[in-house]
């Protein structure tokens, strides 16, 4: 193999105080391969991958391009050596055109002006082996779909002649429509001659698009080589160094008495006319492509999106869709899809996130009783497994899948009766990914109602009780997860009806 | 603030976006001129209703409209780098002040005209400069930097100038910047004016079609892909503030002319919220990556537009306070509606 390896490390180590995030770690990348790196988070990907990408350097090892010694100091090295990353979330300058980020970092100037001509035939060229010739050059990236972004993103990297592809989870944001194509954009790369490294929480997906796999864990690699004939609990089992016995664990639930009822719920563009009933103990499921409206559903039952038609009715009297404010007050609680931007505040700590919307237990004449409070919170903190130093970290410091605890945590403390969980496991690894699904089941069962929308389509065949599918805004089918198939899903998601 | 929602849709239509770039690139030439307009047609419909003997848009008063915004037109200049690199700078008022009492100082103490200009401008860059040092050396946020050199500057003018107005002696090009020209003369307006024109023009041009102009776009809109992409990104920042500097250079040498040949350190005191006004009225975004010349020229003009405008119709001037200061959140906030629209459609 290592006659046509385009990348190779080899004795690649890396410490952090006391942690050893990078053991020993060998890898190697031939031309027109796709090489899947798989591992939990925190088995040290991204460390590696900052290595490989010249934001770390390396305590000890070697790494070469095309037999050339490569040592990077610093981002823009790689990118000079022919390295260039993908990252889940996207490198672009939203307010510059597509040419502009095409070439950025990368402009060819005379006498410090840049030659726009050139730019345009250089960034014509790279969209061309994307398949995207009518891309319009001037348009402000920032007003282009996410799947057309990241495409300009990876327009980018061809125009500075990449050699090596490292792709970062790259379809956390894309619908299954826009996945497909990436994939076809990755082959058409590999054919061409690149090394193409593709990291990836969903397994599902390395499978179709890799050839070879390295497996890491905690730091040190416990596997590699070809996919195919691998099985993928092997693989999930190698990467855990457990055995997982059950991905989606099920923690038995019935339906009760029905708690909220949705009828002809219309935003300003989606949802469209939407009906649904959630019961109490049930897990509802809503499915669809990106931009089906399932976001805005889940944010116009709250409050946080404008409604313009319909209402929501929950048990006990009372209506929803108003505004975040009086829906916390009637026992509803949402986890947004987005973690970073608006669902948690990450500059604060483990404590004051958990009670931001409830403080009422802890105050007297206007003033908090912390102590009381940090009492509270360890005792939840205890109860979801949450894996932090204590109540007064700041939320920063957690692993995705924690932090994401603490904001399901929010909702039980507020003492919701009805959670509206946007994407609860994204970009979560599959150990913490099974918590969750532990604690979803044990919330039905304890008597809520759980409304969940996500992308990953095992996750709601096996979790919830029934799934929805969305359509262009309207809500198309419901039924029992039982008589669901995937296809069947997918096929209603875009549009077209049932066999 | 609008936090931009990526926008996913299914079918992607190149071609409809095409017919909404031409809507946009015809609105994006006329919109900085609608507040102008607005505020134009304003005193010249009370011009009709009240005092139809006294012309609003008279030359008199246009001329003297055109002076009245060469210094704080300079100064958008200067500022409109900074704000579209996503920065601010607060101590452009008294860097202007500093400015003004080198050159007065400079002229007193015998020094050549040309090298006294060529001095001031060579501390007003570096001054500059030095907002852009700290902000990238120290890593601190550009406000805070900038508000702890508006007292450095102005304590700085203070001393050289020993806390007095300094009346210096100049030459006519130099000392005659902002005055009328001779009657019938092509030039129309004062030759400070026509300054700030070339100055726009060149500006214009080194943000749209070099590279440093480029990057100072890319830095402001993400600063994270421009140091990823290998953008020297502290370089390009230091660059900005010392063309910041640079421009109140200009504006320190206006101000010398406003004054009749003397140097203030008291001068511009607050100057520099009357520039961020302008260019923020002329469409730039505090947050970054948007901004341009014109409409920073046009947002100047706005103002001054205004305060004469309220001067003719004999508004007190509490009260155009009030009106001007209600302007600018008004303009922002139109602006701010406008982009929200374009950005919301697929």
């Amino acid at each position: 193999m290592s006659a046509t390896a385009i990348f190779s490390m080899s004795g690649v180590s890396k410490r952090f105080g006391a942690t050893q995030a990078l053991c020993d770690v060998s890898l190697e990348v031939a031309a027109g391969e796709v090489h899947a790196l798989i591992g939990e988070n925190g088995a040290g990907k991204s460390t590696l991958m900052k290595v490989l990408a010249g934001v770390y350097q390396a305590d000890g090892g070697k790494m070469s391009i095309a037999g050339q010694p490569y040592l990077p100091a610093h981002p823009a090295d790689a990118l000079r050596a022919g390295v260039a990353m993908i990252h889940q979330e996207l490198n672009l300058a939203p307010h510059l055109s597509v040419e502009a980020n095409i070439m950025l970092g990368q402009e060819r100037q005379r006498a410090g002006f840049l030659r726009r001509g050139r730019h345009r035939q250089m960034a014509r060229a790279a969209l061309e082996r994307l398949s995207q010739p009518d891309l319009p050059l001037d348009l402000p990236v920032g007003r282009l779909p996410i799947a057309l972004q990241q495409l300009v993103e990876i327009a980018r990297a061809l125009a500075s002649d990449a050699r090596v592809l490292v792709f970062d989870e790259p379809t956390s944001s894309l619908t299954e429509q826009d996945t497909a194509h990436l994939f076809d954009v990755i082959r058409d790369l590999r054919r061409s001659g690149l090394g193409i490294v593709y990291i990836s929480h969903f397994l599902e997906e390395l499978a179709e698009i890799s050839d070879r796999y390295t497996v890491l864990r905690d730091g040190e690699v416990v596997a590699t080589g070809e996919l195919s004939g691998v099985a993928l609990d092997e693989i999930v089992r190698m990467m855990v160094g457990r055995d997982l016995k059950e991905m989606f664990p099920r923690v038995p639930h019935s339906p009760g008495e029905r708690l909220i009822q949705v009828r002809g719920l219309s935003g300003t563009d989606v949802p469209r006319d939407v009906d649904l009933v959630v019961h109490r103990g049930e897990i509802v499921g809503v499915a669809g492509l990106v931009g089906a409206g399932r976001t805005e559903l889940l944010r116009c039952i709250f409050g946080l999106d404008r409604v313009v038609a319909g209402d929501v009715r929950i048990a006990g009297g009372g209506q929803l869709a108003r505004n975040p404010h009086a829906s916390i007050r009637r026992h509803t609680g949402l986890v947004s899809e987005d973690r970073k931007g608006e669902g948690l505040a990450l500059s604060l700590s483990i404590a004051d996130n958990l009670t931001l919307t409830r403080l009422q237990p802890y105050r007297r004449l206007g003033m908090l009783n912390l102590r009381r409070r940090t009492r509270e919170v360890s005792e939840w903190m205890r109860r979801i497994h949450c894996k932090a130093a204590g109540p007064h970290q700041v939320m920063d410091q957690l692993s995705g899948g924690n932090q994401q605890k603490i904001a399901i945590a929010r909702l039980l403390h507020q003492g919701a009766d009805l959670l509206l969980l946007d994407e609860p496991t994204r970009g979560i690894d599959v150990g913490t990914k099974a918590e969750i699904y532990r604690l979803i089941g044990e919330l039905a069962s304890a008597g809520k109602a759980i409304l969940m929308v996500s992308s990953y389509l095992p996750e709601l065949m096996n979790v919830c009780d029934s799934i929805a599918v969305m359509c262009r805004g309207r809500l198309v089918e419901i039924r029992p997860a039982r008589q669901w198939t995937e296809e069947d899903v997918m096929r209603r998601a875009t549009g077209q009806e049932t066999a | 603030m609008s936090v931009e929602r990526p926008k996913p849709s299914a079918s992607h239509r190149p071609a409809a976006l095409g017919s909404r770039r031409t809507i946009d690139l015809l609105w994006s030439l006329v919109a900085p001129f609608v507040g102008l307009l607005v505020v134009c047609g304003i005193f010249v419909v009370y011009q009709y209703a009240v005092t139809p003997q006294n012309q609003f848009l008279s030359a008199y008063r246009m001329t003297l409209i055109a002076k009245q915004t060469a210094i704080v037109g300079v100064g958008a200049l200067g500022m409109t780098v900074v704000i579209i690199s996503a920065g601010i700078d607060l101590s452009a008022g008294s860097l202007m002040a500093l400015a003004s009492v080198t050159l007065a100082v400079s002229l007193k103490s015998g020094v050549d005209p040309r090298l006294a200009v060529l001095i001031v401008l060579a501390a007003a860059t570096l001054a500059g400069a030095f907002n852009g040092l700290l902000i990238t050396g120290l890593g601190l946020v550009p406000f805070i930097v900038t508000l702890g050199t508006m007292l450095v500057f102005r304590g700085l003018a203070e001393r050289v100038s020993d806390q007095k107005k300094i009346q210096a002696p100049a030459p006519d090009w130099l000392a005659t910047l902002l005055d009328p020209p001779a009657a019938g003369s092509w030039q129309m307006v004062c030759t400070g004016v026509w300054i700030v024109v070339v100055l726009g023009i060149v500006l214009a041009a080194l943000l749209r079609y070099s590279v440093f102009g480029r990057y100072v776009f890319a830095i402001g809109s993400n600063e994270a892909t421009a140091r990823l992409c290998g953008i020297n990104v502290p370089w390009v920042k230091i660059g900005v503030y010392a063309i910041g500097g640079w421009f109140m250079g200009i504006a320190g040498i206006f101000d010398f002319n406003n004054l009749n040949k003397q140097g203030s350190p008291t001068s511009g005191v607050g100057l520099e919220l009357e520039i961020i006004a302008a260019v923020v009225i002329g469409g730039g975004s505090l947050n970054g990556g948007r901004g341009s010349v014109l409409g920073s020229i046009l947002g100047a003009l706005t103002m001054t537009t205004l305060r004469s405008g309220c001067v003719y119709a004999g508004i007190s001037d509490p009260v155009q306070k009030i009106v001007i200061g209600s302007i600018i959140i008004g303009a922002v906030a139109v602006d701010q509606f406008l982009h929200r629209d374009q950005s919301a459609s697929p």
